[in-house]
């Protein structure tokens, strides 16, 4: 919405600065976007009289001019070349150091083939008011008088825009007069008196009958059309003050006629249409249209209509859009002699629907979709035609008014207390009654309880929190006193829930290990998300931004791997990520889950990546994946001893190099291992990448233990360490042999470790390979005797070879 | 006294070959040598047996002391040989210690900036009592708009850009939430006032330009009780500005605005020099008092409670106090990127340590 000062300044009595308007609307909630002020760009230039003119000594085509530019001043020696510089001629002058729009330069003092000029005498172009010019700006003789004016306040150029961004609750502020009405409640003025109109009534009917037709149901489309013929106007340009008002707020002079509607649109915020009568057809109605119908809009664009619109037609078929856009064939223009205004009232909702489906984004819209005030039906079609009896001549007729003008009084019940409990800013009664009246509200009542009536401009106002935004946004926000919210108690208690405190555990964790974490979108390319769904249903986007952000991710290693791609490309090839956040396995909230997930490429191992002179530049394995996801489980309170290992993960790791964390058959702890490389073929990934995915909503929860640690069972025994080696087939897993082993005397051993797997040599001809492990024995009570300690080697061995197959290495 | 001349002359003798031995090897020769069963000492002994009784003792004592200078030379010469042989050893085992180390894991990671900020933003709420609340990405048109009274047709509803899933048989269409918005409405059904929490978390937009990504974060605030008010907003948010900025003093500007969720409403701009650029005003967040039909939405009664909702970007905050220039960047993944915004694993932010030192 733009505005001028001037125009501002008709509906409302203020010596505000532009400054303290553009504030006070911003803070009132009419944020202001702009102000463009001419005084800023062309204030420095003055009227000034050229008193004497004389060729320059050295040059043929320049003047020395004498200037006034201060009555009874000394007068500015200025050297000219404008051909039409002449002596008593009244031109604008610029002082030395002012900026020159025009030629983009400013102003020094420094001799023009010998001759100082103290200052410039200024064309049209320079101050950027033309686009060129012939010579310095010629100005009436009668401005004598003005000499050392403001030559923008003389000339009536000093008129600032404002550019207020309405938000969609104020239909009132689409018109400059509603925007005065709110300055004026906040104290920056006084909203003058409309004018009262009279003489528009005329004596004769209307000969162009206006109908409604709606079915039932859906009358709200349109519930009141007014219109009135004005016989014998004369069109054509409207007045220069009319064009440069419109011009001043962007918009573009038509007609008379035309600008009459768009003038009073802008000004009242209420839209009008004016039809050439003589092109209408029969009666003009209001109603939906119908499938195919179509109409050359004013856009010069032809128009399909559908059921949902509401259009104006006449005998022909549609003629436009109601409360969006009028039509080419019945528009006014100079020629016409015939007008008929039109005053309605249209849905906001179905006018908003219609806007949108058609992409139309005109004048009309903007205010008929926000709630044009329904009592301006009436007002408003008088108002347009006193001007356009005033600017075009013309009898009018009679006022038809088809339908009802939609009542929407309400009254709220104000108990002048919320505005304190709700705002925390006390208020006198007076103020708040002053402020409330100001806006347009009827009170009823006395008291600590009113009986508000919000005015018909306001269809946003419903109920008491509305009326505290009022009083309190007019007011001034600036005076609710900042107050402490009382705390929950005298130390602030903790606030993280187990899963949250999780999250931000296995988030250090992984940094911890090197990794660094990557936030990657929630959105994939189909093929990515078919790459990782598990049979789930994959979530896509009906609407998406580009087909690569299409599909809910139902896992975040995707995103990981291609990022690892890109940093590749990059020149980044050793690359250790993870994400930590929410993927998908289908459209319910219950299907969404929260994982850790990481990658890591290269050479990027838990020590860093790249070569070393410490040793060889490995690239990662299956290891360093299980060892991250193992890290992430102890972390989070888990067992990592207990939980299975199995090789089931799924299909987008290697199937050998892979394996999946569990506890019992149905908890899903972790996935680990190497991508698959087919996988990383249909990224464009380069391998070896592996990665792993822990799933923190899969963790059973931290048993609650009280604050205080278990005692501390200390022994003074020393531990026994004794070595043994199995001969496996090829097949067996180390992790059984260590469960065996483990298992043999649960009281005494206390640790397992495989420090030695060797598959090559003779063993590999016959499918075995040796495993090593070190059984570590705690005593508890007293030390081992030697028979002890060969009694539980013993079973060790039996148990292992029970459980494995595998036999003693001697 | 031929005897003690003899002796004499041994002593120097062997003193002189305990000073000559240039190793342990040789000066072990030497005291085997000298001090042997057979050495030369035990052998002088040897004669004791030969010589008159009146001459025994003096020559046996002469013959000890010869015996305790050589014992004495010897220790003191081995304590030489030792210390010179372990100098030639430490002068061979010379490290380049020039050489470059790994820096380590916890050098290598990094949380990335929006991770970091929302823990900041975790510590000064919990201090002020909120909780962290959660709810789906993945949203109803109920939970996202309708509830929070923005009835369908309403023109807000075009503004947030949806992305929506395709419609169900039924003729529903999921969406994905536009905003943190609905885990307000999500905790006003599940629990009962006195409610505080913040709610972090992604919210979609389908809009991708300079400044804007069709994925971003939001942290959206919720106060319900029977007393609170816009003053108490006021009072939070600019605690929060300077908890967070980490300054003593935040210029902050409430404009009234128009929220559907909210009434009244407010935007917030603080005043820029709380990051290093005076002179400018920047928008951060809108607020207001929850609207009494998002209450009564939720079952609450509006003549009864009250409270305030506000909700700023994640992203912008960080961005703003970490000087990151693109938003566009925070979701790119770009290694060099993360490790230079990125944040060390040991900054933890704390109130008492300092969010971000």
């Amino acid at each position: 919405m733009k505005f001028t000062l001037s125009w501002l300044k008709d509906h409302l009595k203020t010596k505000a600065t532009v400054e303290e308007i553009s504030t006070k609307l911003s803070a009132i909630g009419l944020e202001v976007e702009s102000v463009e002020d001419p005084a800023a760009k062309l204030g420095a230039f003055r009227v000034a009289r050229i008193v004497e003119a004389k060729r320059h000594p050295n040059a043929d085509k320049l003047q020395v001019v004498q200037v006034e530019v201060e009555k009874g001043q000394p007068l500015f020696e200025v050297v000219c070349g404008a051909p039409n510089a002449r002596a008593g001629m009244i031109s604008v002058f610029a002082p030395l150091g002012t900026y020159i729009p025009g030629s983009k330069i400013t102003l020094e003092k420094k001799p023009v083939r010998g001759v100082v000029s103290n200052g410039m005498m200024c064309s049209a172009a320079e101050l950027e008011l033309a686009e060129d010019s012939e010579g310095i700006l010629d100005l009436p003789a009668e401005l004598a008088e003005q000499v050392g004016a403001r030559y923008i306040d003389v000339a009536g150029l000093n008129d600032p825009v404002f550019e207020v961004k309405l938000t969609p609750n104020r239909p009132d502020c689409t018109g400059v007069r509603g925007i005065a009405r709110d300055l004026a409640a906040a104290g920056l003025g006084t909203l003058k008196d409309e004018k009262t109109i009279s003489g528009v009534e005329g004596s004769f009917d209307n000969p162009v009958a206006v109908k409604l037709d709606f079915a039932n149901g859906t009358e709200d489309a349109c519930p009141v059309f007014a219109a009135r013929l004005v016989k014998g106007v004369s069109n054509g340009p409207s007045p220069e003050w009319l064009q440069n008002r419109l011009k001043a707020v962007g918009l573009r002079p038509i007609n008379a006629l035309v600008d009459v509607t768009n003038y009073i649109s802008q000004d009242r915020g209420r839209p009008l249409h004016v039809y050439d009568a003589d092109k209408l057809k029969g009666a003009v109605r209001a109603r939906l249209g119908k499938g195919g119908e179509t109409f050359q809009g004013l856009d010069g664009k032809e128009h399909t209509v559908d059921e949902t619109m509401c259009v104006i037609a006449d005998d022909s078929g549609p003629l436009g859009l109601g409360g969006i856009i009028g039509g080419e064939a019945s528009g006014s223009t100079e020629t016409t002699t015939n007008v008929l205004i039109e005053s309605a009232y249209f849905d906001p909702l179905r006018t908003a629907a219609t806007g949108r489906k058609t992409g139309l984004v005109t004048d009309a819209r903007y205010r008929f979709e926000r709630g044009v005030d329904p009592e301006s039906v009436l007002p408003g079609l008088d108002l347009a035609t006193q001007m356009i009896l005033k600017l075009c001549g013309g009898k009018p007729s009679k006022a038809t008014v088809a339908g009802r003008v939609p009542d929407t009084k309400r009254a709220i019940v104000f108990e002048l207390a919320r505005v304190e409990k709700l705002s925390g800013l006390s208020l006198p009664a007076d103020e708040i009654k002053t402020i409330l009246e100001t806006l347009g509200c009827v009170l009823v009542g006395g008291g600590e309880t009113l009986e508000v009536t919000p005015p018909s401009w306001r269809p946003d106002i419903h109920g008491s929190a509305d009326l505290v935004e009022e009083v309190v946004r007019i007011a001034g926000i600036d005076r609710v006193p900042a107050t402490a919210l009382p705390r929950m108690s005298g130390v602030s208690r903790a606030v993280l829930t187990d899963k949250q405190k999780r999250a931000r555990r296995a988030r250090r964790l992984l940094a911890a290990r090197g990794l660094v974490e990557a936030v990657t979108w929630s959105f994939l390319p189909k093929d990515q998300a078919d790459a990782f769904g598990t049979g789930a249903t994959l979530v896509e986007l009906a609407n998406p931004i580009s087909v690569d952000l299409a599909v809910m991710r139902p896992s975040l290693l995707p995103g990981l791997l291609t990022a690892v791609e890109r940093n590749r490309n990059r020149g980044f090839a050793d690359v250790a990520l993870f994400e930590l956040g929410q993927a998908y396995r289908g459209d319910k909230p219950e299907d969404q889950y929260l994982a850790a997930a990481g990658v890591r490429a290269g050479t990027a191992g838990v020590s860093g990546g790249g070569r070393h002179w410490d040793g060889k530049a490995q690239a990662v394995s299956v290891f360093d994946a299980k060892a991250d996801a193992a890290a992430v489980l102890v972390a989070l309170g888990i067992d990592a001893g207990k939980a299975q290992v199995t090789r089931d993960a799924p299909a987008w790791y290697h199937p050998g190099r892979s394996g999946t964390l569990r506890l019992g058959p149905k908890t899903v702890l972790a996935h680990f291992g190497e991508l698959h490389p087919r996988t990383l073929a249909g990224l464009d990934v380069e391998g070896p990448v592996v990665g792993f995915e822990v799933f923190l909503d899969a963790l059973p929860p931290e048993k609650k233990k009280g604050r205080a640690k278990a005692p501390f069972a200390q022994s003074d025994l020393l531990p026994v360490r004794r070595d043994f080696a199995f001969v496996l087939d090829r097949g067996v897993n180390a992790g059984d042999v260590v469960r065996a082993a483990l298992g043999a005397d649960k009281a005494l051993i206390s640790g397992v470790s495989v420090f030695d797997v060797f598959e090559g040599g003779a063993l590999a001809a016959e499918g075995k390979k040796s495993v090593a492990i070190e059984v570590t024995l705690q005593p508890t009570s007293e030390t081992l005797t030697d028979k002890d300690i060969e009694a539980i080697s013993q079973k060790v061995i039996a148990d292992v070879k029970k459980a494995t197959g595998g036999e003693i290495r001697s | 006294m031929t005897g003690t001349t003899e002796l004499d002359t041994l002593k120097d003798e062997l003193l002189g070959q305990i000073a000559a031995a240039k190793d342990l090897a040789q000066l072990e020769a030497v005291r085997v040598a000298a001090l042997g069963k057979k050495g030369r000492i035990a052998e002088q002994m040897s004669k004791l047996a030969t010589l008159p009784p009146d001459q025994r003792k003096a020559f046996g004592a002469a013959n000890n002391a010869v015996k305790e200078a050589v014992t004495q030379s010897l220790e003191a010469r081995k304590t030489d040989l030792e210390a010179a042989a372990l100098e030639a050893r430490l002068e061979s085992e010379r490290a380049d210690v020039t050489l470059p180390v790994r820096a380590g894991p916890e050098a290598l990671g990094r949380i990335h900036p929006v991770s970091q900020v929302f823990d900041e933003c975790v510590e000064i709420f919990a201090d002020l009592g909120f909780d962290v609340a959660e709810g789906p990405d993945i949203e109803t048109d109920d939970m996202n708009f309708t509830k929070l009274n923005i009835p369908a047709e309403h023109p807000a509803r075009q503004e947030h850009d949806t992305f929506y899933f395709p419609a169900k048989p039924d003729g529903s269409r999921l969406l994905l939430r536009t905003h943190t918005s609905p885990v307000q409405i999500r905790t006003m059904e599940s629990r009962k006032p006195p409610i505080r929490i913040i709610a972090p978390g992604r919210v979609y937009r389908c809009d991708s330009d300079q400044t804007h990504t069709p994925m971003f974060h939001q942290i959206e605030g919720l106060v319900i009780d029977e007393t609170t008010h816009m003053g108490h907003l006021k009072w939070v948010l600019e605690e929060f500005c300077k908890a967070f900025f980490e300054v003593s003093d935040v210029k902050m500007r409430f404009r009234a605005s128009h929220f559907p969720f909210t009434e009244p409403s407010m935007e917030v701009d603080i005043g820029a020099e709380a990051i290093g650029k005076p002179g400018q005003w920047l928008e951060i967040l809108g607020c207001g008092m929850v609207h009494p039909n998002v209450l009564r939405n939720c079952g609450l009664d509006p003549e009864k409670y009250q409270g305030f909702a506000f909700g700023m970007g994640l992203d912008r905050l960080t961005m703003l106090k970490y000087g990151v220039p693109d938003l566009r960047a925070f979701f790119s993944a770009d290694l060099r990127w993360l490790r230079h915004y990125g944040f060390s694993v040991l900054d933890v932010p704390t109130l008492g340590g300092g969010l971000s030192s």
